[in-house]
């Protein structure tokens, strides 16, 4: 063990920057270059307001992001706990101090950004669940007293979050967690229980869903049951998409985005303003850029040595994937409109922070991958 | 090393798991990338529609009408240019602050504001508000002057209608206004309205709305999703309506109309061979312009409370017992169906001997009586008379016959105005339908002047007359000009007749259809003996139109007089016989008069009527004489005018 120790230690900085992933980088850079140029489109071509904010936020987060990744591994795995605690803490600041807009609170107001402790608690919640699952023998996972436990941890961040309420980031959390646990080795048989349970108790579900939220996802099956309303959005977005053809419709020349009829087009629409300017071309790239981001992640979580790495590497491959997944079908009138920004696209501090964040964790494993992590 | 090994395990267990789940994500991706080729690729055509029907928003143009000409290309009715106050909607932020100015600035009334709310709640966030469609001079530079200060405002130079000889021509050309929901149901207005766009009410303004209306043009803009313009991609203009040419003649009418000033009635003038109406005029009459931009109600009940009905387009609309007026008719019935000779005598003995039958007396107009009377001389001097006794041996049957097929008893113009009236013809089986009663011969008698049941209109009775002074020959009476027709031909070929006019295998005394520049009668000579009586009652002594003729051939006519009742004449009437202007005016009766000119080669009819004029002779024939004047002054120009213009087509 104190051999390993010493390994760990010894790395040189020369040995740590040729480790870096720099296809990583390069993914990351490129999908943020994307992103300013269609946030830059929303604004119909103007710089300005939003445009500006995002291109701060995102040499800073990435700044800190480059700065985070030299942070060792161990000491993710240290604190993992009391990263999850203090977004725990945050998420209940938010339920008494939190900031509210258009019929939410979300945020607290921390004067240089309006922090959403939610998407924080989006990383902290894989985290935490790679920590627990590295020390538990595989034989111990199968039991109830070490199935409890992460179950509560789930809980209580989801329950908080709904009562924002933002049913969408709650969804995510949890997406993150359960992923964490079928990736520790729980028996499939208990999600397929679960699952039967979830399938059996959605009309109770439903009932205590809030209007607006019931009203989406009624929306979602039939749009045009209320086209100005809550169908608007399905209904303007396919619109936009369609429109857009194989090429797109050019560069700043999306008509549905130009003319306002797409609402949120910065944030939850993002996606949409892409598809109808760059066309079904221009998606596919993209999407290809997201599975390429994912590729890249999980494969740092097959070079690392420690569990908890591998854990957390598939864990946040998986979420980025349920955030990009979730954010596209969304807006593709796949699914009911829940608010889930996409990840780097989408203008917003909170988000791109999480991010950001889960991916420095994620370089701190690719440069320290040979670091052994006990179980303390 | 246990715990190695455990380690091992799990370590594959996470990879496995990891795989799956990456599986998973495949399929998914794979998922989204089809939904996005079903949108993108599938179903593009659909959706570049739908964004299309997004951005593009369509505004309509108002066209501009098609113009009225007379006979010879005056204009009857033009677009004029007027100035208009329009209000974008979608550009004012405070709609009660700029209407106060506007208000202030034009001197809107408070009734004229309520409406602009009222018209502002029906349009929608987009439209545009006209707030006025014809202001003053002042007022539009008034407006141009503090347009700065006024959201939204727009000052526009537009066109509206106008009618440059107003009151002259009203009952033939009649007038437009805005739309009512009903003028809506029309196809022509459906098709072709633009909020805004005048349509026609009456006349040939309305009967020829299709040729008149035009096609609006569009513009369309790229708009916001709040509906706000934001560029203009597209605009089709708008094409004006047709020319509509009438076959009036501007100058006869305004004579026609000047002579008809102060007095309910009607002058109408028509070309004998090829129907063309040349004046239909009406009096009194009212000044169309003023319905344009909506009339006042002043102005309105001076119109509607006129107690000589100006609104009443008394050529198609009034209804007249045609009086003597009726008698060449009557007298060529029964010379065409045998019933006398025209050398029979009959003795008008005055009003102490009456006509009798089965115990009702019938007098004869002339208290001191006509004396002894061939046909001629009773139709000369009108003898009421030989009338009754000609009626009588005749039948309402058969006259009814001849008086149907030389045009009275249905309308003469076909669906051209709205209001005009088909008149009545009796015959008994008429009067057994209609009123469920059997025909007593004395109405028989009554209708041989002229009066009872029998109702026409005085354009019918120019038709009547017309068509005896052609010689007997059907013509389509028309007021739109009819180039298909080459009338040149149709006039030679009625004039030679004889060679050109098949003879028919037909018997001209049943109730027959004929075709339009067919013969109509049975034998020539009863339509030439009706025509020189005719002579005879304007160009001769004793005639009763005498002193309105003309001795220069070149405007000598042919007519008669009518007279007509509209209360029965008691005995105490006959023994105070007044003077027609110590009766009261609605109790005088009508003054008719017919005549066909020049009597030597005719080309013209005409027909006069003057309500409660008194009598035919004082009262309508001096009118009839002095137009005919007119008319035949300006024969050349328009013969001249018209072939000139068949040539060329």
């Amino acid at each position: 063990m104190l051999r390993e120790r010493i390994q760990a230690s010894n790395y040189s900085f020369l040995d740590k920057l040729r480790s870096i992933d720099y296809l990583l980088i390069l993914l990351i850079i490129a999908i943020g270059s994307i992103s300013v140029f269609a946030i830059y489109s929303t604004e119909g071509g103007k710089f300005s307001f939003y445009t500006k904010n995002h291109i701060i936020r995102l040499s800073v987060f990435f700044s800190l992001f480059l700065v985070l990744s030299f942070v060792r591994v161990s000491t993710w795995y240290k604190n993992a706990y009391l990263f999850y605690i203090v977004g725990l803490a945050l998420l209940i600041t938010v339920l008494f101090f939190g900031i509210s807009a258009s019929g939410a609170t979300r945020w607290i107001n921390l004067y240089f950004l309006n922090l959403q402790p939610s998407e924080l608690m989006k990383i902290a919640v894989i985290i935490c669940f790679a920590r627990y699952y590295h020390r538990i023998q595989s034989s111990d996972i199968q039991s109830y007293k070490f199935l409890i436990q992460p179950i509560i941890l789930l809980i209580i961040p989801c329950y908080l979050v709904i009562q924002q309420p933002d049913l969408g980031t709650s969804i995510l959390i949890a997406g993150s967690g359960i992923a964490i646990i079928w990736l520790a080795g729980l028996n499939i048989k208990y999600f397929v229980y679960s699952g039967l349970l979830l399938l059996v108790s959605l009309p109770f579900a439903i009932s205590i869903l809030k209007p607006y939220q019931k009203s989406r996802i009624l929306t979602f099956f039939n749009p045009d049951r209320d086209p100005l309303g809550a169908g608007y959005q399905i209904i303007q977005s396919k619109i936009a998409i369609g429109s857009g053809g194989f090429f797109g419709k050019g560069y700043l020349k999306g008509t549905q985005s130009y003319l306002e009829f797409l609402p949120e087009k910065h944030t939850d629409f993002i996606f949409t303003l892409f598809s109808e300017e760059f066309g079904f071309l221009g998606s596919i790239i993209l999407l290809f850029l997201y599975i390429l981001l994912i590729y890249r992640i999980i494969n740092v979580g097959l070079v690392s040595r420690s569990f908890f790495a591998k854990l957390y590497c598939f864990g946040f491959a998986t979420a980025i994937f349920l955030y990009v997944f979730v954010n596209i079908a969304m807006v593709l009138g796949m699914l009911p409109i829940v608010g889930a920004p996409l990840p780097i696209m989408s203008y917003g501090g909170s988000s791109l922070l999480s991010i950001m964040l889960g991916l420095s964790i994620v370089m701190s494993c690719k440069i320290y991958n040979q670091e052994q992590i006990s179980a303390y | 090393m246990l715990n190695r090994g455990r380690n091992i395990e799990k370590g594959r267990v996470i990879t496995r798991r990891m795989f799956i789940l990456a599986a998973a994500k495949i399929l998914l991706f794979a998922g989204i990338s089809s939904r996005l080729y079903n949108l993108q690729i599938s179903d593009r055509e659909k959706y570049e529609i739908l964004s299309d029907k997004n951005r593009i928003r369509e505004w309509k143009t108002p066209p501009q009408r098609g113009i009225i000409v007379d006979n010879f290309n005056k204009v009857l009715a033009s677009n004029d240019r007027v100035f208009q106050l329009h209000l974008i909607l979608d550009e004012i932020n405070d709609f009660d602050v700029t209407i106060f100015k506007i208000k202030n600035l034009i001197e809107l009334d408070k009734s004229e504001v309520k409406k602009l709310y009222k018209k502002k709640e029906r349009l929608k966030p987009w439209d545009t508000l006209v707030v006025s469609d014809n202001l003053t001079w002042e007022q539009f530079s008034k407006i141009n002057l503090y347009l700065h200060e006024l959201e939204g405002a727009k000052p526009v130079l537009s066109t509206s209608r106008f009618y440059p000889y107003a009151n002259d021509l009203v009952h033939v050309v009649g007038y437009v206004g805005d739309a009512s929901p009903k003028d809506l149901e029309k196809p022509e207005i459906k098709e072709n309205f633009v909020p805004g766009l005048k349509v026609g009410k009456y006349g040939i303004e309305n009967s020829q709305e299709k040729m008149l209306i035009g096609n609006y043009g569009i513009k369309r803009y790229e708009v916001n999703a709040s509906g706000k313009r934001i560029s203009q991609i597209d605009y089709i203009k708008e094409k004006q309506g047709n020319k509509v040419s009438l076959t009036i003649d501007i100058e006869i009418q305004k004579y026609a109309q000047e002579l008809l000033k102060g007095k309910a009635g009607s002058i109408c003038a028509m070309d004998i061979y090829t129907g063309e109406v040349v004046a239909m005029a009406s009096s009194p009459t009212y000044d169309p312009n003023k319905f344009t931009h909506g009339i006042n109600q002043k102005d309105w009940q001076e119109i509607r409370k006129n107690p000589l009905k100006p609104l009443i387009n008394k050529s198609i609309a009034g209804l007249y017992s045609p009086g003597s007026t009726f008698k060449p008719l009557v007298a060529l019935a029964a010379l065409e169906y045998g019933i006398l000779d025209p050398n029979k005598t009959i003795r008008c003995k005055g009003h102490k001997h009456p006509y009798e039958l089965y115990g009702v007396k019938y007098h004869c107009w002339k208290k001191e009586g006509h004396g002894y009377m061939k046909l001629r001389n009773a139709i000369k001097q009108s003898c009421d008379i030989y009338f009754y006794e000609m009626a009588r041996l005749l039948g309402v049957d058969k006259l009814s016959v001849i008086a149907k097929r030389y045009g009275l008893g249905t309308n003469v113009l076909g669906n051209l105005y709205n209001d005009e009236k088909n008149g009545l013809v009796p015959d008994t089986k008429w009067k057994r339908r209609a009123l469920d009663q059997s025909w007593f011969l004395g109405e028989t008698v009554i209708n041989g002047i002229g009066q009872g049941y029998i109702q026409t209109t005085p354009l019918q009775l120019c038709l009547m007359t017309a068509q005896i002074a052609n010689g007997g020959y059907k013509i389509k009476p028309h007021i739109i000009k009819n180039d298909s027709i080459n009338y040149k031909d149709v006039i030679n070929k009625i004039k030679l007749h004889q060679s050109n006019f098949p003879l028919h295998e037909r018997n001209y005394l049943d109730d027959i259809n004929v075709d339009y520049y067919q013969r109509m009668y049975h034998k020539k000579s009863n339509i030439n003996f009706v025509l020189d009586a005719m002579f005879g009652s304007t160009n001769e002594q004793y005639g009763t139109s005498y002193k309105s003729r003309y001795d220069d051939p070149t405007y000598q006519f042919a007519g008669k007089t009518g007279t007509s009742q509209v209360k029965r004449i008691t005995d105490l009437d006959r023994e105070l016989d007044l003077d027609t202007d110590q009766i009261e005016y609605k109790k005088r009766d009508h003054a008719l008069y017919i005549a066909f000119a020049p009597y030597k080669d005719p080309r013209y009819a005409i027909s006069v009527i003057i309500e409660h004029g008194g009598s035919g002779s004082k009262a309508a024939a001096p009118l009839a004489s002095k137009l005919i004047k007119r008319i035949i002054d300006r024969h050349k120009l328009r013969e001249q005018f018209n072939n000139g213009n068949t040539s060329l087509a």
